[in-house]
């Protein structure tokens, strides 16, 4: 058990698997000999040499093209995508050809890759090192999505991810790469490594996908949130003092249902959560699935807190990422009726 | 309108109408090109890449450096590819008939191509796989894939290994080295580069086989793949099908003004050979000769076979509608079928009336198979299938929103 910052702890996950599994290979754009821009691969390639952790061309469709074709053969490609914005190129590999391929073939062929992607804002990256194209993927079927909001989940989901049969987007917040987040981007942040969910066995260890987690227990509303968000709902609830239920989704795809719906049925309110743009959202799914199988327990309609329908903007970004103080007007409008 | 610059818009030497142009393919002899070593690099290549490979002259006689070496003694071999080709075309000819009357939504034939897929597979290991576009379902007839199962995808019945899932014609068999076909052309050009790279990654020799038609040359795929396949070297074999027409489009649309596709290769130090499509003889001596070379180590090869799409793109498409009527019998490359023929009657290995007899014995079986897989449901004679395995497969474990719209189903 050491402290660990989700960097280290993705690297420690990536180790481990290339340690145990000699069909782990680990490819992208500078994860070789430099050890990826954010640093995630660093040092694997001196350790397990080139033919397992290598560089790409600058071409995210020939990196997914070459994993699927790896994955099918009986390999299992851990691939990185510089940023989540650059993934679209891939996309076509990724929806149409990874995805599809055990269904099609009727489990002749299947795909086990991961597909990581830093996702998401907060670090004045812009509009193409910004975005958080979760609902892209969730709406593929074939596909698992999964993002971590803390270290120890970080490593165990990208273990279970690797180790999973079906191709996994996994979605790493960058915001919270080297500590969890206030809320408050004037603060000092305060590195996960004096964090409890910093701390982070050495080993091998899986958290399993589809299963949520809940990371504040409360009675009076359910949020239901994954990533960095997890982190702002948990300041707007402490800024309220209202006793919110903070749900970490960890995985997007296979949503973890009974959990959510256990979860708003005891409170019988649910604010949803997400960075990405609203319109036809991930929130918009989460509405739908607390609706139809809560509906009856609900005591006021569910809201949604995201980013606006605007591409990610530079300057502006912290009028565009939810902060607590939008998520405390929608705890308090939850609460009202 | 005057314009100051000027645009060109690519299009074929005659439309429907007019008389069929082929003026701007060069023939080369037989005896043109000779056998590359098996290391030989991109810049040793360019004859061959802008050439055309041949073995077979218009005598029928098996001639020149390609020909010496495949050696003697292929009579057993040659007549093998006979009846692949044959029975290729006279599946076709089954299945597009099946089509007309209903009984399968869809049918492409590779009509005219047979010589391809045909000799590339019998040079192949039964554990390499081919990533095959939609047009080398005789892939699967050389590699000795059961006719049921292979009818019974045409039909989306009980005979159907991928059960009703996808359109007719998209086969998957991996026991046979053909991989899933996907609909996206050119996706699964630069996944054989991948499967080639994990095979020498887990230390093996078997290869992968790329296929890909002229037209989606044009798409990003074919350039990421060759320039992955330059990068990492990989055991890998990648075909280019120049069949000359897309669909409607012309093969120069896609082609821009280079002089061929396989000389595209060359400028990533893929070396590249473009060989007669419609000569069984060359086929096999290129096939040959690129597969010793990549299970050598020596790395990728890229191969440009000119042919001809003689029938139409699809049982949806009609020709008629843009290009000469008439133009696949201008084809100056002939019918492969007819070719290896006169070649093993001219060698004395076979005769017209073996020939006729052989096509009456593939049809008999054709029809009895036929016979039985159509008893199992057709388009205009439905058996039903079952909805349930729609959610199966979807993922290696059916997560619990999907056992949720299985139960919705209610079947």
């Amino acid at each position: 058990m050491a402290g660990m910052t989700m960097i280290e702890a993705l690297r420690s996950a990536m180790d481990v698997m290339l340690e145990t599994d000699p069909g782990v290979v680990v490819f992208g754009e500078d994860v070789g000999y430099f050890g990826g821009v954010f640093r995630c691969t660093a040092g694997l390639q001196k350790t397990y040499g080139e033919p397992r952790v290598f560089d790409t061309p600058i071409n995210e469709s020939a990196i997914v093209g070459l994993a699927v074709g790896m994955a099918a053969q009986g390999m299992k490609p851990c691939v990185e995508m510089q940023f989540a914005d650059y993934v679209f190129p891939a996309y076509d590999q990724i929806t149409q050809e990874a995805a599809r391929l055990r269904h099609r073939s009727n489990q002749q062929f299947s795909c086990p890759m991961v597909i990581r992607m830093p996702t998401g804002g907060g670090i004045f990256g812009g509009q193409t090192h910004s975005q958080s194209p979760e609902a892209l993927f969730t709406h593929v079927a074939g596909l698992k999505v999964v993002q971590p909001c803390n270290p120890y989940d970080a490593k165990g989901l990208l273990i279970a991810s690797i180790e999973d049969p079906d191709p996994v987007i996994f979605l790493e917040p960058k915001r919270l790469y080297n500590g969890p987040f206030s809320g408050d981007h004037t603060a000092v942040s305060q590195g996960w490594k004096s964090h409890e969910l910093g701390e982070v066995p050495d080993g091998h260890y899986a958290v399993p996908l589809g299963k949520a987690r809940i990371h504040r227990e409360g009675s009076a509303v359910t949020v239901l949130a994954y990533g960095t968000m997890v982190f702002v709902a948990e300041a707007a609830a402490k800024a309220t003092g209202i006793d919110a239920e903070i749900v970490d989704l960890r995985s997007l795809l296979p949503l973890d249902l009974e959990t959510i719906e256990a979860s708003v049925r005891k409170t019988g309110r649910c604010v949803v959560l997400h960075e990405a743009t609203k319109t036809s959202g991930f929130a918009g799914e989460l509405i739908a699935v607390v609706q139809e199988a809560c509906f009856y327990h609900l005591e006021a309609p569910i809201l949604r807190v995201t980013g606006w329908d605007a591409p990610y903007p530079h300057a502006q970004e912290w009028s565009y990422f939810p902060g607590p103080e939008r998520v405390a007007r929608a705890l308090e409008t939850a609460l009202e009726d | 309108m005057t314009l100051k610059t000027s645009l060109t818009f690519p299009g074929p030497p005659a439309r429907p109408g007019g008389t069929p142009d082929f003026s701007g393919l060069h023939l080369a002899e037989a005896e043109t090109f000779g056998v590359p070593p098996l290391d030989v690099a991109a810049t040793g290549c360019a004859d061959h890449a802008n050439g055309l490979i041949r073995v077979l002259n218009d005598a029928g006689e098996a001639v020149g450096p390609w020909a010496e070496y495949l050696g003697e003694g292929q009579a057993d071999a040659l007549l093998q590819g006979l009846r692949d080709m044959m029975t290729s075309r006279l599946l076709d000819q089954r299945m597009m008939n099946a089509q007309r009357q209903g009984k399968t939504s869809f049918y492409l034939q590779l009509t005219g191509e047979e010589a391809i897929g045909c000799a590339v597979q019998r040079q192949l290991r039964k554990s390499d796989m081919n990533f095959p576009t939609y047009r080398q379902q005789n892939l699967l007839i050389s590699a000795g894939y059961p006719l049921e199962p292979l009818l019974g995808q045409l039909y989306s019945n009980a005979f159907d290994p991928l059960e009703g899932r996808q359109l007719p014609i998209m086969h998957s068999a991996r026991d046979y080295g053909f991989f899933s076909i996907s609909g996206n052309l050119g996706t699964q050009f630069v996944q054989a580069v991948g499967w080639a790279m994990a095979n020498a990654l887990t230390g093996g020799d078997d290869i992968a086989v790329g296929w890909i038609g002229d037209g989606a040359t044009a798409s990003n795929d074919f350039h990421t793949a060759l320039l992955s396949a330059s990068v990492y070297n990989p055991p890998v074999l990648l075909n280019v099908v120049n069949n000359q027409w897309a669909i409607s489009t012309y093969t120069g649309v896609a082609q821009g003004r280079g002089h061929s596709y396989a000389a595209r290769a060359l400028g990533y130090g893929v070396p590249a050979l473009r060989v007669d499509g419609n000569d069984y003889l060359a086929v096999t001596a290129v096939t040959r000769w690129a597969t010793e070379r990549a299970r050598a180590g020596h790395g990728p090869v890229l191969v440009e076979w000119v042919t001809y799409r003689a029938a139409a793109h699809s049982s949806s498409d009609d020709p008629s509608a843009y290009r000469p009527r008439d133009e696949a019998a201008a084809w100056p490359l002939g019918d492969p079928i007819e070719r290896l023929k006169a070649h093993l009657i001219a060698r004395g290995d076979w005769s017209e009336e073996r020939h006729a007899q052989a096509e009456a014995e593939i049809l008999s079986e054709i029809r009895e198979v036929q016979k039985k897989v159509e008893a199992a449901g057709t388009q205009v004679e439905p058996q039903d299938m079952s909805a349930r395995g729609i959610l199966e497969g979807v993922y290696a474990e059916m997560p619990e929103h999907l056992r949720r719209q299985r139960q919705e189903m209610g079947v």
